[in-house]
């Protein structure tokens, strides 16, 4: 406690200790003078005696005081009224770096939460994705999941791996649920036995859906996720054992999984089993994800080589059915390509991530370059105080951690404001950011992100404040004293760092112009590119599934279909309405197999090359606006006739016959035991998955047809997307009309995924949007920044040399030359810069490959557009502190002397 | 120490404890006069020694210094130390003993 003391009652000790020094001194003085000496002479003579009374005293207060945390104290106070003495200086330099630190943060939020955080799982780092490809199937290679997991191959590696813990399959699908209130159309994922071994959280309620549930034909089971038990049971905890409704056959609830839980990335409503019927799997049905969790200790490269070990077993413990060489398999070359569940989930998010990271990092650095050029016009100006303070005695030591703590100030204060940026940019990112972000729930600010804000603060506060001190409080400062208010003209040494700082930002601005240049081309491309429907604004997409234990017969599943569709087109406004099995980049997981044409030889007449093949009602082409490209579509008669008919996608008909005209009459089937189908229309390419790949080859098939899904009787597709093209698409009179036409044909069937076309397509560009509209706003704030750097620069240079300009004048310059002298300087630097600039962007742009479609990363005409953007406005910045120099009274300038 | 010693014997003001401690060494320690002033308050700190505002012989306004019982304890405390260090260097200057 006494120290608290002390620090209150310092004042009257102080006081106490100069008033006992006067005393000792007169007292001296006194006996001095007692002994005959004068007055003056013995004050002399006893403050000779005594010594420095000044230091004396400093010396004494030390006693008292920690003297590094005050004197840092001090420096603050300093440095605060130095501040606020400056309010627009303060302000502006203020307001960029928070602007920088709190863009940095919030990007790094997202950075950390999405790519860096580990996954919300145990031991996460032990989950792997059990991806494979398969380099030798044909048609395969455009697959971008690779090659999904048969139910077979499941089941050979979960029974004979050594390599894994646990191991399962899933796949995510939709069911309806009736019976507890409206009809729902619910997200489901089917999991085997493994999965939720895997993951390995448990539930909150219940248990987890067991071994035994996984039997066909037995008891039927389900889990509900945490949001759906909130909504539907209110949270009640004896929902379990209680059955529901899916797909309009009871399932008996086994438990609830926690708050937040996902399958990889994918939120649900509902887990079922699989419930594979083990006596019936063939090698093939390669549609399910796999996930598993290595044993501890156990390599990826241990698990792929597992994997290759037991890709054997499977084909010699399954079949294709009589006939067929379960080994063919081997000349698909299938190949293990296991990974860190992680980088299943972010996918291909992370180069955007880092590029606009690397992009607002840039940003923060020219802002810094920006404030530095600030502080050292402000240092300029303090010079004469800096070098009476030296002449005065301070060591210069002292005077940097001054300068410095004064910007290190400026940062931290600026990094709290950056803060608080930060949180509302978090808001902004999530808002604007591409919707089909991964782990968009996780992403918040943690310690780590703000304590990288607070390093940001004190790095930029020392980065801005060494240049500026190391410059001015230099043992040299000393000579400035002299020197200022004499000098005619710059010196040519003291504006290198200043130059300095404006080449980089010119550089660094170009970069990201560069970037952000590349980026609209690339957007232009992308809208430039015939996705395969037209219109998209004014398409309404909805999807209805009707289950098989509501509706029984598949012809009666149509004759629905087909009532709603005439339903919908009897809706006002409506021009036309189709059905497809999905919708191009709607992002369900597509459907393929190997697709046989009756003139061509296939070796052992299985190793068909695999093509994606879709369902289409007749007016479906007409609606979507997809063009017919030879012969005709489905008709009515067609589908209900079971017409043996198909129509495939015009790069297909290239593919196998050379022209679409040449594909007409030719005849395709999908598997041996199907009749052939004879191909009675071609359509245009359909950009399936997103603008930016290539359109796929397709086949396309009458939605109700013999051997559909193997078996000879006919069937239909029971969960199909309605497309309805309209005016009025969208608006919410309109979606109230289309439910009332589809429940007015049946009540039970609930609608899902309702939305406009125009908004599917949005989604599939928006990491390209995402993209653009960050690097634009990075863009646009390094020009701001260089702009004004350049200007600040350039204007300074101008005060400063005009004496210089006004002797020049008045010995007989024009206005013309010293207007083209000062250009020329801040060309000079522009230049330099833009040159930089361009080597940084060739080396950097490449980085950025991925995110580019129709443009190379070196794409000339960007660069030169953005090289004399840049290059035109900064001199139109130099031009105005040129032309006030060019106006300079020579009179009024060398009177100034 | 000095200081310490020096006010053991009675209370003393500043001049004063300077004029002792130069009349006691027989001017055979010049100290600036003023240095006596950091040390006397690095022992009040430490409150080895009290001051309290008093009247001198000279009539004059003064602070007079008065050692503290942990003052007296630290000064012990001094001068065994100093002694035993003392005896240490006179034994190693000492010459030819061992």
């Amino acid at each position: 406690m006494s120290w608290l003391r002390q620090l209150f009652s310092r004042r009257q000790l102080y006081k106490d200790l100069s008033e006992e020094i006067q005393e000792h001194l007169e007292e001296k003085i006194e006996e001095l003078v007692a002994g005959g000496m004068s007055r003056k002479e013995a004050t002399a003579a006893a403050r000779r005696a005594f010594g420095n009374v000044t230091l004396t005293e400093e010396d004494s207060r030390i006693v008292w005081r920690w003297p590094s945390v005050e004197d840092l104290l001090a420096d603050v106070r300093y440095g605060l009224r130095a501040l606020r003495h400056n309010p627009m200086f303060t302000a502006v330099a203020l307001l960029t770096i928070a602007i920088g630190i709190g863009a940095n943060t919030a990007v790094f939020s997202v950075v950390n939460s999405v790519l860096l955080k580990p996954l919300n799982y145990r031991n996460a780092e032990q989950l792997v994705s059990l991806h494979q490809i398969a380099p030798g199937a044909p048609g395969l290679a455009d697959f971008e999941n690779g090659l999904l997991l048969s139910p077979s191959m499941y089941f050979t590696y979960s029974e004979h791996n050594r390599t894994f813990q646990a191991l399962g399959v899933w796949i995510s699908n939709t069911a309806s649920v009736t019976g507890l209130a409206e009809p729902e159309q619910l997200r489901v994922v089917e999991v085997s036995d493994g999965v939720l071994e895997t993951l390995d959280v448990p539930p909150t309620v219940g248990r987890w859906l067991s071994q035994a549930d996984q039997v066909p034909r037995g008891p039927e089971r389900v889990m509900l996720s945490y949001g759906y038990w909130q909504r539907r049971f209110g949270g009640d905890r004896t929902a379990v054992g209680r059955k529901i409704l899916v797909d309009a056959r009871p399932r008996e609830i086994v438990g609830v999984m926690p708050h937040g839980f996902r399958v990889l990335d994918t939120d649900f409503d509902l887990i079922v089993p699989t419930a594979f019927d083990r006596g019936k799997l063939i090698l093939a049905g390669f549609g399910y994800h796999g996930i598993a969790r290595l044993k501890t200790g156990a390599a990826i490269a241990q698990a792929d080589a597992d994997i290759t070990r037991m890709l054997t077993i499977w084909m010699d413990s399954w079949t294709n059915g009589p006939g067929t060489n379960p080994h063919f398999y081997e000349t698909w070359k299938i190949t293990p390509m296991i990974r860190p569940l992680k980088r299943e989930v972010i996918g291909n998010v992370s180069d955007v991530l880092w590029v606009v990271m690397g992009t607002i990092g840039l940003v923060m650095l020219v802002a810094c370059a920006n404030v530095t050029n600030l502080l050292l016009v402000r240092i300029a100006a303090r010079q004469q105080e800096l070098a009476l303070r030296a002449a005065l005695g301070a060591g210069w030591g002292r005077m940097v951690r001054g300068l410095l703590v004064e910007s290190v100030m400026l940062g931290l204060m600026g990094g709290a404001l950056g803060a608080a940026f930060a949180y509302a940019g978090v808001r902004l990112l999530l808002a604007i950011g591409p919707t089909n972000l991964p782990r968009l729930s996780e992403i918040s600010l943690d310690a780590r992100t703000l304590g990288l804000s607070v390093l940001l603060a004190v790095l930029s506060g020392l980065l801005l404040g060494l240049i500026p001190a190391m410059k001015y409080a230099g043992p040299r400062a000393s000579l400035a004293l002299r020197s200022e208010g004499r000098a005619a003209s710059a010196s040519r040494e003291r504006h290198r760092a200043r130059n300095t700082l404006v080449v980089s930002q010119v550089a660094m601005a170009l970069v990201l112009l560069v970037s952000a240049g590349l980026m609209i081309r690339t957007f232009r491309a992308l809208r430039t590119v015939d996705p395969g429907f037209t219109d998209p604004q004014h398409l309404q997409v909805m999807r209805i599934s009707i289950p098989g234990a509501l509706v029984a017969e598949p012809e009666r599943v149509l004759r629905i279909q087909n009532e709603i569709l005439e339903k919908l087109a009897a809706t006002p406004g409506v021009k036309s309405a189709g059905l497809v099995s999905e919708m191009p980049m709607e992002g369900f997981d597509s459907d393929w197999d190997v697709i046989f044409a009756q003139d061509k030889t296939y070796p052992d007449n299985v190793m068909a090359p695999l093509y994606l093949y879709k369902y289409i009602s007749p007016g479906f082409l007409q609606t979507a606006g997809t063009r017919l490209i030879a012969g005709r579509e489905f008709t009515w008669s067609d589908v209900y006739g079971l017409r043996p008919v198909v129509m495939i996608s015009e790069n297909l008909a290239r593919e196998i016959w050379g022209t679409p005209a040449a594909a007409i009459g030719k005849q395709l089937r999908e598997f041996s035991s199907m009749p052939w189908h004879g191909v009675i229309g071609v359509i245009q390419d359909v950009r399936e998955r997103g603008v930016q790949d290539k359109a796929p080859e397709i086949v396309y098939w009458p939605p109700m047809m013999e051997y559909l899904f193997g078996n000879k009787t006919a069937d239909t597709v029971r969960t199909v997307t309605f497309v309805i093209r309209s005016e009025r698409a969208g608006t919410e009179g309109f979606l109230n009309e289309v439910r009332q036409a589809v429940w007015s044909v049946n009540s039970n069937l609930p609608l899902a995924s309702v939305q406009t076309m125009e908004k599917v397509y949005d989604k599939s560009v928006a990491r390209t949007s995402f993209t653009l509209v960050m690097l634009g706003i990075a863009g646009a704030m390094a020009l701001v920044l260089g702009i004004i750097g350049i200007y600040g620069v350039i204007s300074y240079t101008v005060s400063q040399r005009k004496r210089e300009i006004g002797i020049r004048l008045a010995l007989g310059a024009q206005g013309g030359d010293v207007l083209q002298m000062v250009l020329k300087q801040g060309a000079k630097t522009v230049l330099v810069g833009v040159a930089i600039g361009i080597g940084a962007a060739l080396a950097l742009t490449r980085l950025m490959t991925n995110l580019l479609f129709g443009v190379t990363a070196h794409d000339p005409m960007t660069f030169a557009a953005v090289a004399a953007l840049l290059i035109l406005v900064a001199l139109v910045a130099c031009y105005i502190p040129a032309r006030r120099a060019m106006l300079v009274d020579p009179n009024v300038a060398l009177r100034y002397e | 120490m000095m200081i310490l010693r020096t006010l053991k014997r009675r209370p003393l003001h500043g001049y004063a404890l300077v004029q002792h401690i130069k009349r006691t060494s027989h001017d055979l320690l010049q100290i600036e006069e003023g240095s006596l002033y950091p040390a006397l308050q690095r022992l009040l700190r430490e409150e080895f020694v009290k001051a309290e505002w008093g009247m001198s012989s000279t009539n004059r306004r003064v602070r007079i210094y008065k050692l503290t019982a942990a003052g007296a304890k630290h000064l012990e405390r001094e001068v065994s130390s100093f002694e035993r260090m003392l005896e240490g260097i006179t034994r190693v200057l000492a010459p030819g003993e061992s």
